[in-house]
């Protein structure tokens, strides 16, 4: 309990600094956001009423502490640019690229699961260093070229999947999904190599503990002995990995929208930095902010739950 | 504070592992240091790389006088010339400009990029960790609060800010890549420096009355530098790979400067008709994000006495 209530106020200072620093970075532009929304033509009048307006000619703390209990109220502010809610527009978005982070993750946990297990198993042998090989090449692509790669080979030669487009989910789910597959696949070609590589060398670790080599006496199954007995004790590592993803993931979603034309946060937040509409930007990033600093305060305690040695040592270190 | 094991597989299962390699058996650490030892899986990147820097370093001056084509001059007779064309060997693109000529100067803004932003990003790191490391206390409480709070803004979001704030161009590109890599490096120096302010030579130092500052430069800091830089290596294809993101959005350097992630994004529309506009510069980004990756492990392998598995 302690250890949660340690982690709490840790999240809560980091929460406050974040929300102040994208305030500031946003409100420090160089170039007035009342002389970009006034144009030109716009006399000092008219800038100093839209300032007013926006409540720019207040002192910058006031203004972050209106702007706090306005996020905290549900009022994320209006875009620059076509006046929707800004807190409707990541609601309706957010979904979309939720499905994507969440297929891409599923595939990347797929094969990376298999995958570590069995170079674990036959570490130093030849699929530990084909599959090693397979997972530099991969890692060593951006995420776009694999997006682009998957593309060409895929929509371009064999016409098995689009390469751009997004059905929702009210058209069906096969409908829904068969756009979602290249994109999310880039994503886990990017991510799966860390994972395993993770899961593998701290399962190379387990496989040296007394109670392994006791079930191998007893003459249990290699597949047994690996998933039921190997996996959990071995997974401290890649839970944690999993939680510092989700900043990667949501790097990998924005340029990964933006090629497939998936609407989702990553597309609107692009589009609002070559449109420079502030208001929406500020969501999104506060948005992208909170959604990883929850993410990986879940994981710390999902961490915890799974080590009770952590609650131990944290609470006391 | 978030430390470093959170990352890292726990540190007590790893060590036991080599332990007993090491007690175990004497043939099998032998064939284990011939194993590490650098062999062409280092030496084929690092001429790929030593090539690649050299002919981005060299073109200004080697390009015109090996007849090579200004990676700005429009040739609007030879558009998108598939490779091999006379007078262009990796053929033109869509404005008819020298692809082999583009790829070349394009090396100039990853390769600034991927050495520069590191640079900057170890170097504050570098200091930030040692206070950190050093003092402990409310100093390193402070400075874990402000990383924790950093790398809650995922990267690319940040790249993006400064690219709307202060617009695209190499400087800025370098700038903001590099205060991304400050995280990193300040924790890996931060625990670096725990342990070394504990070895005797610090206790000696200070009891001889040394300032703070002099054991930290004199005593400290050249026992840590060198493993940190091991550590610089796995940040190069990260900036570059990054700047590539960027130029490929279009918010890196300007047109018509031409990048590497700019070339595959302009070819991206001539996918279908002239894959080579895309491939030619993905394959050279990816050889030499690929190089980088290969030299690095090895060279880790080797200061980390080849523990397998670790990475």
């Amino acid at each position: 309990m302690r250890y949660v209530i340690g982690r709490i106020q840790r999240l809560i200072i980091v929460l406050v600094i974040v929300t102040f620093t994208t305030f500031i970075l946003v409100n420090v532009l160089p170039g007035d956001v009342a002389y970009q929304l006034g144009g030109i033509e716009a006399s000092e009048e008219q800038i100093a009423r839209i300032r007013q307006g926006l409540g720019l000619d207040q002192p910058v703390l006031l203004r972050y502490v209106s702007w706090v209990s306005d996020l905290l109220r549900g009022d994320w502010g209006h875009s620059l640019l076509t006046g929707e809610s800004v807190w409707e527009m990541i609601a309706h978005r957010f979904p979309v690229s939720m499905q994507l982070m969440l297929m891409a993750q599923v595939m990347a946990l797929a094969v990376a699961i298999p995958a570590g297990l069995a170079t674990a198993w036959l570490a130093g042998g030849w699929l530990d260093k084909v599959v090693t090989s397979i997972g530099f090449a991969t890692v060593s692509m951006p995420t776009f070229l694999i997006a682009i790669l998957l593309i060409y080979l895929f929509s371009l030669h064999l016409g098995w999947l689009p390469a751009t487009g997004y059905e929702p989910m009210s058209e069906g789910l096969w409908a829904n999904m068969r756009p979602m597959i290249l994109p999310a696949a880039s994503l886990a070609l990017v991510e799966w190599t860390v994972l395993m590589r993770t899961l593998r060398a701290e399962m190379i670790g387990t496989l040296q503990e007394n109670y392994i080599s006791l079930a191998r006496a007893k003459g249990m199954s290699n597949l047994r002995i690996l998933f039921a007995h190997a996996l959990r004790p071995s997974s401290f590592s890649t839970v944690t990995i999993l939680g510092l993803q989700v900043a990667r993931l949501l790097s990998g979603a924005i340029i990964l929208e933006q090629i497939f034309g998936i609407p989702g946060l990553g597309r609107m937040l692009i589009h609002a930095v070559y449109t420079r509409d502030f208001i929406v930007i500020q969501g999104c990033v506060t948005f992208f902010a909170l959604v990883y600093v929850l993410m990986n305060f879940i994981v710390d305690l999902a961490y915890a739950w799974l080590d009770p040695r952590v609650r131990e040592r944290r609470a006391h270190g | 504070m978030v430390d470093l094991s959170a990352v890292q597989p726990p540190a007590g299962k790893d060590t036991a592992t080599s332990e007993s390699i090491r007690i175990g058996n004497a043939r099998a650490v032998a064939r284990h240091r011939k194993s590490i030892a650098l062999g062409l899986a280092f030496w084929l990147p690092v001429g790929w790389l030593l090539f690649v820097i050299l002919a981005s370093a060299l073109v200004p001056v080697l390009g015109p006088v090996l007849g090579l084509a200004a990676p700005n001059a429009p040739n609007f007779m030879n558009l998108r010339a598939p490779i091999g064309t006379e007078g262009h060997l990796l053929g033109t693109d869509p404005m008819g400009r020298d692809l082999l000529s583009r790829v070349v100067w394009g090396g100039r803004v990853s390769l600034t990029v991927g050495f520069a932003a590191p640079a900057i990003g170890v170097g504050i790191g570098l200091v930030l960790g040692m206070l950190a490391g050093y003092y402990r206390g409310w100093v390193d409480e402070a400075i874990g609060i402000a990383i924790d709070s950093w790398l809650a803004i995922p990267g690319l979001v940040v790249l993006l800010l400064f690219s709307v704030i202060y617009g695209g161009s190499l400087l800025m590109v370098c700038v903001s890549l590099g205060l991304l890599f400050i995280p990193s490096a300040a924790r890996i120096t931060r625990a670096a420096t725990i342990g070394a302010a504990q070895r005797d030579y610090v206790m000696a130092a200070r009891a001889m009355g040394a300032t703070d500052l002099r054991i930290l430069l004199r005593e400290i800091l050249p026992n840590i530098i060198w493993p940190l830089m091991a550590f610089v290596m796995i940040d190069i294809p990260i900036a570059i790979v990054a700047e590539g993101s960027l130029s490929f959005l279009g918010l890196s350097v300007q047109a018509p400067t031409p990048s590497w992630g700019g070339m595959i994004s302009e070819g991206r529309d001539y996918l279908e008709v002239a894959p080579h506009l895309t491939f030619v510069p993905a394959a050279v980004m990816f050889l030499t994000v690929l190089s980088f990756n290969l030299a690095g492990d090895a060279l880790r392998k080797r200061v980390s006495g080849g523990r397998q598995g670790a990475h």
